[in-house]
This record gives structure tokens, C-alpha cells and sequence, in this order.
């Protein structure tokens, strides 16, 4: 069971993952790019009750880890801090922001997949990354509440429910897209990508996406 | 507390929803500075983007232009990206505006580009998005709080200034560098402490989130130990003023609705929702658009959280008629402005 969460980028993503996970009781660690001293003042402030660290001692300390770094920088993650881990990938491959990546704009396989090549020995799951950093404050809703909305998973069934839960408490429905080659069908220009669905809704669209592949 | 109101150039469109010239755009926004000074706003930011919805790609030119034309308004640049700008060049037609202003009327506010457009224009690689930000900021920096013309400065991403003269001074002696920043943690703490005013976009989300922010700017202001006079929080958001909220909405939706359409094509969003659109335009949403009671006190509300002393509003964009907008400045000088000072002032 997941008591500790720990996060790995300390910017606009990572915070707001951060407090979320706060305020869904689990205990949290971050990590900026250098020592945690760097981040103290603003941990303190913006991230209120959670503890700044390396990203190894983040690692060693989480029970789930959380990758929130820009994608142009995820290779400044050392793999071998997170073998066995289990990692969420919130990262997007977003030409406009992180600029071409010949790496990942010429590889056809989603952005989670690629990542998943550095992170070899890790269980990487995809999820958090279609729905925006300011939403995912305020869309929590409880359990069965009319407004609350879906955030899809990808990833080996194993990990994925592990994080299920968590996004669960986080307030969000989880909703199971399939092994994590199946991460694209929620990627940046997908229809789900930056929407607002409920489990339902979400899981239709993931339907949709899937056949269509089927197809091809 | 100064209003204000800042652009990014919106270029016109044809009924098929064609773009008109580029050219029109800034004429446009041009107009709508000189007018804005007339009724009486504080402020005017003009935002550096490339792109040919927003054109507004040279802030010292139109500053320059609009100094000689306006009596009262402060003008900024709202931001100039410097990360791919020389900051020499930024200073020297940012400095050359002041004096055409008179003097103290010209600011720059120094931003990194939430997009990337100029990265290849002026030929940058982005892989050295942090460091270009951190060494021009710095010499932007150096010149500014030169004691004379003569400066000197090295560092890594261009040839260093051994003693050379960069004219002319502003009149005052310095220009008011503001730090922009869309509400990265991090970019908080370096304002505080450089002990450079803090302009916050803030473009989404709930805004009265950002007081840790301001919290933490001010904490690493007082940490480094600078002076209180130069700690201080301007907030920029969406936003549109008409003579009542219904109207303001009717005129802002559409061009708010083509720039997401714009913006998701770009950056793999689906269709705009307007249920997002709705949560938006009150309270505690980030788009000031309504009548002038509304919107002034939503932003004394903000206040309550931020203690900002300017707020400047954004409302042209996916081709705004330009007599929506010179209402809506019009508005905000006359209506919204005393009103937020009353309500300050009973606070």
C-alpha cells in the first residue's frame, strides 16, 4: 500500500501533484534538480507539510514516485535510482513548449514508451498527464460525485492498479486503458487529452481509440 | 492599486475568419495606447509574440512610438522574451523610448517566452532555455544598475563587454525591471531575490492561488535584504469590460474561443468547453470580464490575497472589435478604477 509518494520536479506539475497528494493524506517528497536546500523556502511555502530532498533520497523514501520534470530533461533522472519502482509518467511530448526532440519525433511509439527505454528497470505507468496542473486542484470531487471526472492509466495491470487507487483518493475516476503502448491514445492531440470526462465518457473514448487501431 | 491593460497585437480578421495584414494589428493596438492614455488608465504593457494572430514581435518600437504620443500612461514591455533578445538592445530602445517619454514613464519586464517561436527565429537552441534566461537577465541587470555609461560584462552565452559605452541612460538614472513569471516556484524566489518586482500572468486556474507565491517572492525578498520600495506584485489576466456582464461576455467569447481553437491546434487540445469558459468569468475564475462593479470587485478580492498594486487586463485577441476594446478601456479608466480605489479605501 501507498503511504509515501514522492515527486520529482519541483515546478508548476510537480506542485500541484504534490499538494494534491497532500491533501489526500499520503506523505510527500520532492526534489528540484539539485539539493533539496535549493527548494526548502519554497517547499515550505507553496508545498506546505511536504519534504524537500535529493531526487535519490525522493526515490528511496517513496513508495510511488512521480516523474514531473520537463520531458527535454528526463534523462537527467538517474534510471538506476528507480529500479523496481513503480513511476508515474506525467510528462508530454509538446512540440511548442519542449521544442523538436528528434528522439521522440521520429520514434512512432508513444512518449511514455521511450521513457520507459531509460527507465528500464522500472514499472513505469503513464497517467496525470491530460489533465492540466491548475484542474487538478480544483476538479477533486469524492466518490461518486456527478462532477467528478476521469484521468486514464496505462501500464502493466500490476502497477497500474497500484496507482488506481491513488488517483482514486486524489479524486478523479481511474480508468484502465490497457499496457502502456496504449498511453497514446491519451496523449497531446488525442481526443481526451486536456478534456474533462467522466469514467464513462473516458472509457468510450479509450474504446474508440483502441478500435481505431485495430483497424489500422 | 494602478489599472491597466496589456497585448500582444491582435491581428483582424476577414468574415471567413481569414487573417487580415499583420500591420493592422499593430495600428490597432497603437490606437488603442494613445486612447488608453487619454482616459486615463496607468498603465500599458506591450507583450513580445510572433505569431500572425498576435504580432506585436517589437515592444521598444511601439513603446517608442507610443511615448511620443501619450502625456501620463506608463509603458512596459509585457514581457520581452530576453532569453532570445540581445539585453543590450533591449535596454538601449527600451532607454531611447524613455527619453523620448520624458522621463520614468518606461519599464521592461523581462520574461522567458512560454512559447518557443523565437528559439528558432533568432536562432537559439533550447536546450540552454535556463541558462539564456539566467546570464541575460543578469546583464540586463548590469546595465541597468550601471552608474555610468560605461559597462562591463562576461558570461557564457554571448562575447563579453569589456568597458564599452551602452547609451543612451535612462532619465532617472535606471528602468523598473520587472520579473515575469506564469507562477513557477522557482522564478518567485530568483525575483525575490534579485530584488525585482514580480508581474505574475495568470492565464487559468483559481488566481487567488498564487498567495503562497507572493508569499514566498516576499520571503526571499526580506531574506536577501532588499528594500521594500522595489517588492512589488503586479498581476496580469484576461479580461473585458463592457457596460453590463452580458455584453462583456457576448463580446469576449468568440475571440476567446478562436484563440483556444489556435492554441489547441498547436497544442493538442480538443475543442474549447464552454463550461470552462463559464467557471472562468466569476469569481474565483481568472477572466475579469463583466460590468465595471464585477470586475472591480473581483479584483479587490484578489487583492485581498496578493496584495498586488497593479492589475492589467488582456481582452484582444481572435480579433476583438477595436470598439470593443476602446470601451473596455474606457471602462476601466472612468468605472473600474475609482471603484477599486473606493473599495480599497473602505477595506
Amino acid at each position: 500500500m501507498v503511504t509515501t509518494i514522492g515527486i520529482l520536479g519541483a515546478g508548476r506539475v510537480g506542485s500541484a501533484i504534490a499538494r494534491t497528494a497532500l491533501k489526500a493524506g499520503y506523505a510527500v517528497t520532492i526534489a528540484g534538480s539539485g539539493p533539496a536546500a535549493d527548494i526548502q523556502l519554497i517547499v515550505d511555502i507553496v508545498i506546505p507539510g511536504a519534504s524537500a530532498m535529493s531526487a535519490a533520497e525522493v526515490a528511496a523514501s517513496a513508495d510511488l514516485v512521480v516523474l514531473a520534470v520537463p520531458m527535454h530533461k528526463f534523462r537527467s533522472v538517474d534510471p538506476a535510482t528507480l529500479a523496481g519502482a513503480i513511476v508515474i509518467d506525467t510528462m508530454n511530448y509538446w512540440q511548442p513548449i519542449d521544442g523538436e526532440l528528434p528522439e521522440v519525433a521520429t520514434d512512432p511509439r508513444g512518449s511514455s514508451e521511450i521513457v520507459a527505454d531509460h527507465f528500464a528497470t522500472a514499472r513505469l505507468v503513464k497517467t496525470l498527464n491530460h489533465i492540466g496542473y491548475h484542474d487538478l486542484e480544483t476538479d477533486a470531487r469524492p466518490a461518486g460525485h456527478p462532477d467528478r471526472h476521469a484521468l486514464a492509466i496505462a501500464g502493466e495491470p500490476q502497477a497500474a492498479s497500484v496507482v488506481a487507487e491513488v488517483i482514486e483518493r486524489f479524486g478523479f475516476d481511474a480508468v484502465y486503458a490497457g499496457p502502456l503502448e496504449a498511453g497514446t491514445a491519451f496523449e497531446p492531440g488525442s481526443t481526451v487529452f486536456g478534456g474533462r470526462h467522466t469514467a464513462a465518457e473516458l472509457t468510450a473514448e479509450l474504446e474508440f481509440a483502441a478500435a481505431a487501431d485495430d483497424a489500422a | 492599486m494602478q489599472i491597466g491593460a496589456y497585448s500582444f497585437g491582435d491581428t483582424p480578421l476577414n468574415p471567413d475568419g481569414s487573417f487580415r495584414n499583420t500591420a493592422e494589428g499593430i495600428r490597432t493596438l497603437f490606437d488603442a495606447i494613445v486612447l488608453a492614455d487619454r482616459v486615463g488608465l496607468d498603465y500599458f504593457g506591450i507583450g513580445e509574440h510572433h505569431t500572425v494572430s498576435m504580432p506585436a514581435s517589437s515592444p521598444g518600437a511601439l513603446i517608442a512610438a507610443a511615448a511620443a504620443a501619450t502625456d501620463r500612461i506608463i509603458l512596459g514591455s509585457a514581457a520581452s522574451i530576453i532569453s532570445t533578445d540581445d539585453p543590450v538592445r533591449v535596454f538601449q530602445q527600451l532607454a531611447t523610448a524613455d527619453a523620448v517619454s520624458g522621463g520614468g514613464r518606461v519599464e521592461i519586464t523581462a520574461g522567458r517566452g512560454s512559447s518557443v517561436e523565437t528559439f528558432p527565429l533568432f536562432g537559439h537552441d533550447l536546450a540552454d532555455y535556463d541558462r539564456l534566461y539566467a546570464e541575460k537577465l543578469d546583464l540586463l541587470m548590469t546595465i541597468n544598475n550601471s552608474p555610468t555609461e560605461t559597462v562591463s560584462w562576461s558570461g557564457s552565452v554571448r562575447p563579453a563587454i569589456d568597458a564599452l559605452a551602452v547609451v543612451p541612460r535612462p532619465v532617472n538614472g535606471r528602468l523598473p525591471i520587472w520579473l515575469a513569471t506564469g507562477g513557477n516556484a522557482a522564478s518567485s524566489a530568483r525575483a525575490g531575490r534579485l530584488g525585482l518586482p514580480v508581474s505574475y500572468g495568470i492565464i487559468g486556474g483559481e488566481p487567488h492561488r498564487f498567495a503562497p507565491l507572493t508569499e514566498l517572492y516576499r520571503r526571499s525578498a526580506a531574506q536577501a535584504g532588499h528594500h521594500t520600495e522595489n517588492v512589488k506584485v503586479s498581476v496580469a489576466t484576461f479580461g473585458l469590460v463592457a457596460p453590463s456582464k452580458a455584453e462583456a461576455l457576448e463580446r469576449f467569447y468568440p475571440g476567446w474561443h478562436t484563440l483556444n481553437v489556435e492554441m489547441g491546434r498547436l497544442r493538442g487540445w480538443g475543442a474549447p468547453d464552454r463550461r470552462q469558459f463559464d467557471a472562468q468569468v466569476a469569481t474565483p475564475g481568472a477572466y475579469y470580464v463583466g460590468d465595471p462593479d464585477d470586475v472591480a470587485e473581483r479584483i479587490v478580492h484578489l487583492h485581498g490575497y496578493l496584495g498586488h498594486m497593479r492589475h492589467f487586463l488582456q481582452g484582444d485577441f481572435g480579433g476583438l472589435p477595436p470598439e470593443h476594446l476602446h470601451e473596455s478601456l474606457t471602462l476601466l479608466a472612468t468605472e473600474v478604477k475609482p471603484r477599486v480605489a473606493r473599495l480599497l479605501a473602505a477595506k
